[in-house]
């Protein structure tokens, strides 16, 4: 008897086992539309959303709302390119120039580009541990951690030219240790440094690259473990110093080109920052080795006048501590000041993006993909 | 190993609540010519009486049978029991720890020879390195092992997994006793192994035992990614190991025992890497280095009173070396070293015929040191104090007990954890309601915790030193069932099922700091976990020469994220809803054959129950045939192995592709040399 219950459930065992489903039809297929509101806008046609994804997990991926019709599109890169081998690991940075998309994807080395109509990937241009894009006259400039990798002797990082045209790197120029976000002012390419890989001597310098010999001319001092670097409409440079998690603490710096010198700095956390016309958006979290918590901060800097403007972007208390578990990207629509701010939660699970009006109320909220992080306005094409 | 004194050692070991040594080292033994195929059923006929009896879940794999699952290792053993999920990198060096009812690996204590495994520095035990062929048996508890001469230790986890390794035995008056072998097979692995027992006087034997384990580790793997078919070859899989380990076994009068051990391992590995669009190559190597020393006593004072000693000293060393991390000092390189003292006191004492009670004292002292940027050097001093009485009458057995825990923390620098007390309960209980039936209910409450380890406490940028321990409290009701049969198709059936609720509060996980450099440790979740395993072995005969077993787990977990703010009903990350394992072995005279199914359903990688989290269900078909004469002074055994016979392409961890189809030869010698003719020599 009991050994007929045995074989009975053995059998069952065998049947479920015998399913395994096909990898694309797991839960959740097909549920990835959602909606915003649509409006009617006379430059912009959408934007792009890009999710890092886990490292390790193989997750980045593209999304896609537009503002015509206020759909939230999932994926939109997995589905213009089927038979491809996906966007890959970790999607750090992404960019719009010209007619084409720039994905820059740390964890599988490469850099995509697409046809910023239709998605469809134009080239793949694999660069080891590359980490942010900019662009100027025709070419792109990439950072990336390493210049050479398995060199135990060569620290430095490097940032790669690339031509917009033949999509091939052009020229590399060597620079600090862990080069992170840059920006070119005239002909000068800026490059901030963390020295991430070395805690204990972080980096704390600019470099300045010029680019016609594509050679660095000078560093400029500025703190340690720098992360953001964003240009204003006055030829200032905005850099972020992330301290060194225990007794320096973050903060913001401000870079005159002209005389490449530090010329005020801000009491600010940096998690992202977005300059709109003269007003620099900022949101940020501390770790306060006190509480053992997360602080979370939304500030805003009139760049003009270099100063910080004493209220929060946000309103109906949407800036507090909790509302938006942990703001990670941040930018602002260029035609109508409206403020989109992803929550990438717990780093883990399918994060947030919230849309707010310029005044700071909330207008919508969609679900995205792991970390969301970088968010690129597409124009409309005539 | 006769059977006789294998039986008898499985006796002891499991059934004897008093015996922690639990090994007759040197009791003699008759030679039986019974044939072998008989061995297995005779060894169950022995266990079940008792293991019906136990008051908590246990389950075991021993002698021949664990020799026949098609495993290398422990890791790969553990699989076959119900209520586990092993988690597997892959690869013969691929990490492989064990969780247990979905509890997490840390709340899970592993034993060697009675005596805990630490791991301070990450809190677990990577099950791989521990080879099959040198175990007698691993067993698996629920809460905890029952008895009233147990180190206190044994009473401080959730769940232990017990290994006891194999002890010197003479038949037949051999004085002394060698084996040597090698195992060679896919993927270009080379493991050769030898042991000796050497018979030193009347009371006293060695057991010398080593091995090296040596492959390449290639092999060809297919998957999708994205949205295309991949075949590639797993690379920086090579993995070098070296184990080396020396007992001795005495034994005073009848009424005392003593052993001491001394063991060495030592490995390095290439870490394979997550496959992810356009990046498959590694270069991140480890190097391990773990030495201990152990030592128990025991000691039967009187008819009433016994006493148990224990001791270790264990140096462990890490090194990890990163090639695509440049620092400004070179190559990521990171080296971490620790070192255990831990001393154990144990007495018991019969006050009645009916009540047994047991007191226990273990203290612990750990250390680690590591080359990183602002480590804490940290020193733990942990006093742990156990009080358990047991009822054992002709129905009913019943055990409660005390764990008192205190730890101090000790740092060089920056912030130490705060000093901690606590006193927690278990209580358990296996009672036959009819004389008759030889059905037994029992049911058992534990609650424990986990301390942080120095990782999730001080390692740079992610510890956290405000943490709280970990807590599991545990219920579990079930039923088990055994007989013997004189005769018929089936000689022994056992069978165990329970149904069980854990709770696992204050659980420590990674949180998001202000960047992904910058995680920390905090204690965050709440995780409830409702769960029904069963359990059922069969053995018999059919005719005088085919022998056969049979025995088939399965496991239903709902492990759901109850913290605050977490999504509703998500299963959380590599805990599948069903699994299950099923082996059938049949001997006919010194042949064998056997055939084991491994199944896991599906499973989520991440917390979201969500398409892009999902992974497939697996399931494994292993067979393998064996070939061993009829146990004599000398003899020649051989075995072929097929793994993954259906060549199934699957992962256990999300992106770490496991082997496919795989094949094994094993040939072993053993020969024996007579007491007196080794004299002479």
């Amino acid at each position: 008897m009991k050994f007929k219950w045995t074989v009975c459930l053995l059998s069952m065992l065998l049947a479920t086992a015998a399913c395994r489903k096909d990898e694309d039809s797991g839960p959740g297929a097909g549920e990835d539309l959602q909606h915003g509101q649509p409006e009617t806008l006379t430059t912009l046609k959408g934007f792009l959303l890009l999710n890092e994804g886990n490292m390790n997990m193989n997750k980045a991926s593209l999304d896609y709302y537009d503002y015509t019709t206020g759909v939230y599109r999932s994926n939109v890169f997995e589905k213009a390119n089927a038979g491809g081998s996906g966007l890959g690991d970790v999607g750090n940075d992404l960019a719009v120039y010209g007619s084409k998309v720039y994905i820059v994807v740390n964890g599988s080395n490469k850099i995509e580009v697409l046809d910023a109509r239709t998605w469809k990937k134009i080239r793949q241009i694999n660069l080891d541990n590359c980490r942010y894009i900019t662009f100027s006259g025709g070419k792109a400039y990439v950072s990336a951690y390493l210049g050479v990798v398995g060199d135990p002797a060569a620290p430095q990082g490097s940032v790669s030219e690339i031509d917009t045209a033949s999509l091939t790197i052009m020229r590399r120029a060597t620079v600090g240790r862990q080069p992170e976000e840059l920006a070119v002012v005239g002909n000068r390419l800026y490059v901030a440094h963390s020295g991430g890989y070395s805690p204990s001597n972080y980096e704390r310098t600019v470099a300045v690259i010029d680019l016609t010999s594509f050679r660095e001319i000078k560093r400029i001092d500025v703190a340690v473990n720098l992360h953001r670097l964003r240009v204003d409409a006055y030829g200032d440079l905005y850099v972020s110093s992330r301290g060194d998690y225990y007794d320096i603490p973050p903060r913001l710096y401000v870079i005159d080109t002209g005389t490449d010198a530090v010329k005020k700095s801000f009491n600010l956390a940096v998690s992202d920052m977005d300059i709109s016309s003269d007003t620099a958006y900022i949101c940020g979290t501390a770790f306060s080795y006190q509480t053992g918590r997360n602080e979370i901060s939304y500030s805003m800097l009139d760049v003009r006048t270099e100063t910080q403007l004493q209220r929060s972007f946000l309103s109906d208390g949407m800036d507090r501590n909790g509302k938006i578990t942990l703001p990670y990207g941040l930018a602002i629509n260029p035609e109508n000041k409206d403020i989109l701010i992803t929550d990438a939660k717990d780093y883990v699970s399918p994060g947030k993006l919230h849309c707010f009006s310029k005044s700071g109320k909330l207008k919508w909220s969609v679900a995205t993909g792991d970390i969301p992080a970088k968010i690129e306005f597409l124009k409309k094409t005539p | 190993m006769t059977i006789r004194k294998l039986s008898w050692y499985l006796f002891i070991y499991f059934f004897v609540p008093t015996c922690q040594l639990g090994v007759p080292a040197l009791a003699q033994s008759d030679s039986l010519n019974q044939a072998r195929q008989l061995q297995e059923i005779q060894v169950r006929e022995r266990l079940l009486p008792e293991l019906k009896r136990s008051s908590v879940p246990v389950q075991v794999l021993s002698g021949q049978q664990l020799q026949r699952l098609h495993s290398l290792s422990v890791a790969d053993a553990v699989r076959f029991f119900s209520g586990v999920q092993l988690k597997d990198y892959g690869g013969i060096g691929g990490l492989k720890t064990i969780n247990v009812r979905s509890l997490g690996s840390s709340q899970v204590n592993v034993f060697y020879d009675g005596i805990q495994l630490g791991n301070m520095q990450n809190g677990q035990v990577d099950l791989g390195r521990f080879s099959l062929d040198n175990m007698e048996a691993i067993s698996l508890f629920n809460g905890q092992k029952p008895g009233v001469l147990l180190p206190a230790k044994a009473y401080a986890s959730a769940a232990s997994v017990y290994m006891e390794s194999r002890v010197p035995v003479f038949d037949n008056g051999a004085g002394a006793n060698y084996r040597a072998g090698v195992r060679a097979g896919s993927y270009g692995l080379f493991n050769p192994f030898f042991a000796t027992e050497q018979k030193i006087g009347r009371q006293l034997a060695a057991r010398i035992s080593t091995e090296l384990t040596n492959a390449g580790g290639h092999y060809t793997f297919r998957r999708r990614i994205g949205s295309t078919d991949t075949a590639a070859v797993r690379q920086n899989t090579d993995i070098w190991s070296f184990r080396a380990e020396a007992g001795l076994y005495g034994k005073i009068e009848e009424k005392q025992d003593w052993q001491v051990k001394a063991y060495h391992y030592r490995s390095e590995r290439g870490l394979p890497r997550a496959i992810v669009t356009n990046r498959f190559e590694a270069r991140q190597r480890q190097w391990d280095e773990n030495t201990f020393i152990q030592a128990k006593f025991r000691e039967k004072i009187s008819d009433k009173m016994s006493l148990a000693l224990a001791g270790k000293y264990s140096h462990d060393r890490l090194k990890y070396v990163d090639p695509e991390i440049t620092t400004d000092a070179g190559f990521l390189n990171n080296e971490f070293t620790s070192q255990e003292i831990y001393a154990s006191a144990t007495a018991s004492y019969l006050i009645c015929s009916f009540f047994e009670m047991g007191l226990s004292a273990d203290y612990l002292h750990n250390r680690m040191q590591a080359n990183l940027y602002r480590f804490p050097f940290p020193t733990r001093q942990t006093l742990l104090g156990a009080a358990v009485g047991r009822i054992k009458m002709p129905r009913l057995i019943g055990e409660i007990n005390l764990l008192a825990t205190a730890v101090d923390e000790h740092v060089r620098y920056y912030q130490q954890a705060t000093d901690f007390r606590k006193l927690t309960p278990s209580v358990s209980f296996n009672w036959q309601p009819l004389a008759v039936l030889p059905v037994h209910i029992r049911a058992f409450y534990k609650e424990i915790f986990r301390m942080p380890t120095f990782n999730d406490l001080y390692y740079t940028f992610s510890g956290n030193s405000f943490l709280r321990p970990e807590y599991a409290h545990q219920f579990d009701l079930g039923m088990t069932t055994a007989n013997n049969f004189k005769n018929g198709l089936v000689r022994t059936l056992d069978a165990q099922a329970d149904v069980y609720f854990n709770k696992i509060t204050d659980k420590i996980v990674a949180v998001p700091g202000q960047n992904l450099f910058r995680w920390s440790m905090t204690n965050l979740d709440q995780v409830e976990i409702r769960g029904a395993e069963a359990n059922v072995r069969l053995s018999g005969q059919v005719g005088n020469r085919l022998g056969y077993a049979l025995l088939f787990a399965y496991t239903y977990q709902e492990a759901i994220e109850t913290t605050a703010g977490a999504e509703p009903r998500q299963q959380i990350p590599y805990i599948p809803r069903h699994s299950g394992s099923f082996t059938v072995s049949a001997d006919y005279g010194p042949a064998g054959l056997s055939y084991s199914f491994v199944y896991t359903g599906e499973r989520y990688a991440q917390k979201a129950n969500i398409r892009s989290n999902y992974l497939q269900p697996w399931y494994t078909h292993d067979l393998s045939l064996h070939f061993q004469p009829a146990p004599k002074a000398r003899q020649l055994s051989l075995t072929l192995e097929v793994n993954n016979l259906l060549n199934q392409q699957y992962d256990v961890i999300k992106n770490f592709p496991m082997p496919g189809r795989n094949y094994r030869i094993g040939l072993s010698w053993q020969f024996q040399k007579q007491e007196r003719k080794t004299h002479e020599i």
